[in-house]
């Protein structure tokens, strides 16, 4: 007998799984049909589906009416929404009751946010690839409007091409490789300023631009940069902030007054998507650097007063719901001016909403700070940092990292709390679709309305959201608890 | 020492506005154009168009004083305010007069310092109801249920006015008006109470409009009129003659198309209204053809009344109360002379 023994060689080929663990069938079993209360569960789900989405596509989009002139024209059997009653009412929708002809100064705010925002925003796009782009866009638009100079809008095309060539220098500046934060100096300092000549207007204040006030911002200019030179020169930090901070003021009321000879935009004109846009963005940028600096100093133990103060401040703003900061803004503060004397009521929303956001954006940011293990403070203080650069350098960067969804949720939150200001009667998206369709010639559109400015409230939320999954993703170092 | 003179700047600065607004008039006249405080969207009485332009009933009274001021209507400046602002935008001189239906009451003519300048339109809570429901009088209304706005007045005087009438009602109680007609429109109540001159607009956006009816019971008065500061009699003067000619120029047939010609009519009292006669205008601190001006701009009352709110426009309601003296109405206006 031979002893016959069979040792394969090769190892066997793996057989397939068996049919009921792959594919469709095996996913919809084991997500969706796992157990019996599941099973009820998708099918009611599936169930709702069928009764919301059809009649949902088929108003929104396969029988609406596109075109009316009012809303008779959409009042017929089986017609779906009355597009019509938007298309005719875009305008008022995004730029409210601002004059027609001046719609370009909006726009041209919103595009320079958005240039330059990209490259803060996204770092991955190459620095020369931004800041070229960028160029190639002002000077593009430079070239345009100083080829439309002696033409009507000469004057509103003389200023569009300034503020295109000072972003162009800016840009190229970058291009070319100058210090980045020279060149984010430069855009910080000038965009606000830029954006509010072109949103409103020239200041027209006479008192300011008598001989007297011509000497004033002389004497502001001369003085505040010659103090905060020297002060540079001995490295006294305080000093050198107030001198240049003082001399950037005076250029900055110099230009408001004169630097822009366009027409004035009353703020009541503001309105719609844009005035959300502006509440919101101005309440963002106030509110970052201002919770963090609020958030600093509700943890520094070693002054007390400046302590108490944020710390009022913050539990002060936080307790109090928002309508009632703009309500307090909105009739509180003319019974306590004389009569005659009124502060804007934009900028009263705005004081009003940006307090409200810095006070929660504080507490974020706090958040943050005490997440930071105490060995980190320590590493820097041991290496002799001082408390600018301890928080610049080590604790800041990693605390706001922390804290990325929570920023991002109130800023969020803010966006939308925005429509708030309806109740004061400031005409927002909010405000404008609900009086659009108290027109009598659209009467009774009220969920068109809704839904468009849903639609816009969305797509904003939506890319906030998006854009801090982002962030997280990229900052993300591994330290995630 | 700074602190010193900006605090004196600042008292100056208020000072001197205060001081200025002593005459609303001399104001206006020097900014160029007028405050008017109007709804944030009413519909028929003011709301913006699709060129964001302000139209309307209430609003057309402002343009009216615009043009016996400015002789031109399009000086206004546009201020929309909410049911909770309006009162201190008037106050501390954001506006300079508010059109804004506002219903005439002692507390507010008193007790907030305003001075109601007349009424430019008499409301009153009313009922809708369907046709096929077989009523003709509110007082048939025992046990129905009603669709009303929570927090207004209207709740209240409802609730009086069942319980005078020894009737019953089921509450339900809605946040705004559209939500009042969609749960009316689907049978979720079978009465929808509102002031009627919102339930003429609500219904004409209802499925089928003709088969709801108002019923002819007002259960509320609610004079509704422009208003000014106290204290600035000349202000309210303009602002309450501004009306009066607009009702005196209907009652004498004087329009926007034959304003220009009537300058020669027989009539003295319309020669003085126009101002080819006498010196009322002078009298206002205003131009001798001011009431012309607004009339020529704007059109008498009535022509506001059909345009904006008129049968023949959406809203659809009728003159009613409304309506001049000699027509079953009680609208008067003092005489011009």
């Amino acid at each position: 007998m031979t002893d016959i023994s069979y040792v394969k060689t090769e190892r066997h080929e793996s057989l397939p799984p068996p049919k009921s663990e792959v594919g469709i069938i095996h996913w919809l079993r084991s997500n969706l049909f796992s157990t019996w209360y599941n099973s009820i569960g998708t099918v009611a789900v599936l169930y709702l589906f069928y009764l919301v989405v059809p009649p949902l596509v088929d108003w929104a989009l396969i029988s609406p009416v596109w075109d009316a002139q009012s809303n008779q024209d959409c009042r017929f059997e089986g017609a779906g929404a009355c597009w019509g009653f938007i298309g005719a009412r875009i305008n008022l929708f995004f730029y409210g009751f601002y004059d027609m002809e001046n719609y370009w100064r909006p726009t041209l705010v919103g595009l320079m946010l958005l240039f330059l925002a990209i490259p803060i925003l996204f770092e991955q796009v190459p620095r020369k690839v931004a800041s070229g782009g960028f160029a190639l866009f002002a000077l593009f638009w430079a070239i345009w409007a100083i080829g439309g100079i002696g033409t009507v809008a000469s004057l509103n095309l003389a200023v569009a091409a300034g503020v295109f060539l000072f972003l162009a220098a800016v840009a190229i500046a970058s291009y070319l490789k100058a210090p980045r934060s020279a060149c984010a100096i430069a855009v910080v300092a000038a965009f606000p300023w830029l954006s509010v000549s072109l949103l409103y207007g020239p200041l027209n204040v006479e008192s300011l631009q008598s001989g007297f006030g011509i000497a004033i911002y002389a004497i502001l200019l001369i003085g505040g940069g010659a103090l905060g030179l020297w002060s540079r020169q001995r490295r006294d930090a305080l000093g050198t902030m107030v001198g240049f901070l003082l001399a950037y003021a005076a250029l900055v009321i110099i230009y408001m007054s004169w630097g822009m000879d366009l027409t004035v935009q009353p703020t009541n004109t503001f309105g719609g998507l844009m005035l959300t846009l502006v509440l919101s963005v101005v309440a963002i940028g106030v509110s970052l650097p201002l919770g963090i600096v609020l958030a600093l100093g509700r943890r520094a133990h070693t002054m007390p007063a400046v302590q108490m103060l944020c710390i009022g401040f913050i539990e002060l703003v936080r307790a109090v719901p928002l309508i009632t900061i703009l309500f307090m803004a909105q009739f509180m503060l003319p019974l306590f001016l004389p009569e005659g004397v009124n502060f804007d009521n934009v900028v009263r929303a705005l004081v009003g909403v940006s307090m409200f956001a810095s006070a929660y954006m504080a507490e974020v940011v706090r958040g943050g700070l005490q997440a930071i293990p105490k060995g980190q403070f320590e590493a820097a203080d041991s290496l002799g940092l001082n408390f600018f650069l301890k928080m610049r350098l080590i604790i800041l960067p990693q605390a706001l990292k922390i804290v990325i969804p929570g920023i991002v949720s109130t800023f969020i939150g803010l966006f939308k709390d925005t429509s708030l200001v309806s109740i004061i009667g400031l005409m927002d998206l909010l405000l404008i679709a609900k009086s659009s369709v108290t027109d009598s010639k659209w009467l009774g559109l009220e969920h068109e309305a809704y839904f468009f400015i849903a639609l816009i409230y969305f797509v904003f939320c939506f890319g906030m959201s998006r854009y801090s999954i982002y962030l997280e993703r990229k900052l993300h170092t591994g330290h995630k608890r | 020492m700074k602190l010193k003179t900006l605090m004196a700047a600042g008292a100056a600065l208020a000072f001197g506005a205060t001081v200025a607004n002593a005459a609303t008039l001399d104001d206006v006249k020097a900014k160029g154009y007028l405050d008017c405080g109007v709804t944030t969207g009413l519909a028929g009485f003011a709301s913006p168009d699709d060129e964001g332009n302000w139209t309307g009933f209430d609003v057309d009274f402002c343009r009216a004083m615009s043009a016996a001021i400015f002789g031109d209507p399009d000086k206004v400046k546009y201020t929309p305010t909410t049911g909770k602002t309006r009162f201190t935008a008037l106050q501390s001189g954001e506006v300079d007069v508010l059109a804004r239906n506002t219903t005439w009451t002692l507390s507010r003519d008193v007790d907030l310092g305003f001075e109601f300048i007349g009424v430019n339109y008499y409301d009153g809570q009313g009922f809708m109801i369907r046709k096929d429901m077989g009523i003709t009088s509110a007082t048939q209304l025992d046990g129905a249920s009603v669709c009303i706005q929570s927090g207004t007045t209207t709740e209240l005087n409802l609730a009086d006015y069942f319980r005078t009438n020894n009737m019953s009602f089921t509450p339900v109680v809605v946040e705004d008006s559209a939500e009042a007609r969609q749960n009316y429109d689907q049978g979720a109540c079978d009465v929808y109470t509102t002031d009627r001159s919102g339930l003429a607009a609500q219904r004409a956006v209802l499925q089928e409009p003709d088969t709801h009816m108002l019923l002819p019971e007002i259960i509320s008065k609610e004079p509704l009129g422009p208003l000014v500061r106290h204290g600035d009699n000349q202000w309210g003067d303009i602002a309450r003659w501004t009306l009066n000619a607009l009702v005196t120029a209907e009652e004498f047939g004087v329009t926007s198309e034959n304003a220009d010609s009537m300058l020669e009519s027989e009539n003295p009292e319309i020669r003085r209204l126009l101002g080819s006669e006498g010196n009322l205008g002078g009298m206002l601190g205003l131009e001798a053809d001011w009431a012309l001006n607004a009339i020529k701009t704007v059109g008498n009352y009535g022509e506001i009344f059909e345009a904006h709110i008129g049968p023949n426009t959406p809203v659809g309601l009728d003159r009613g109360l409304n309506a001049l003296y000699k027509d079953g109405g009680i609208l008067y206006s003092p005489p011009f002379r």
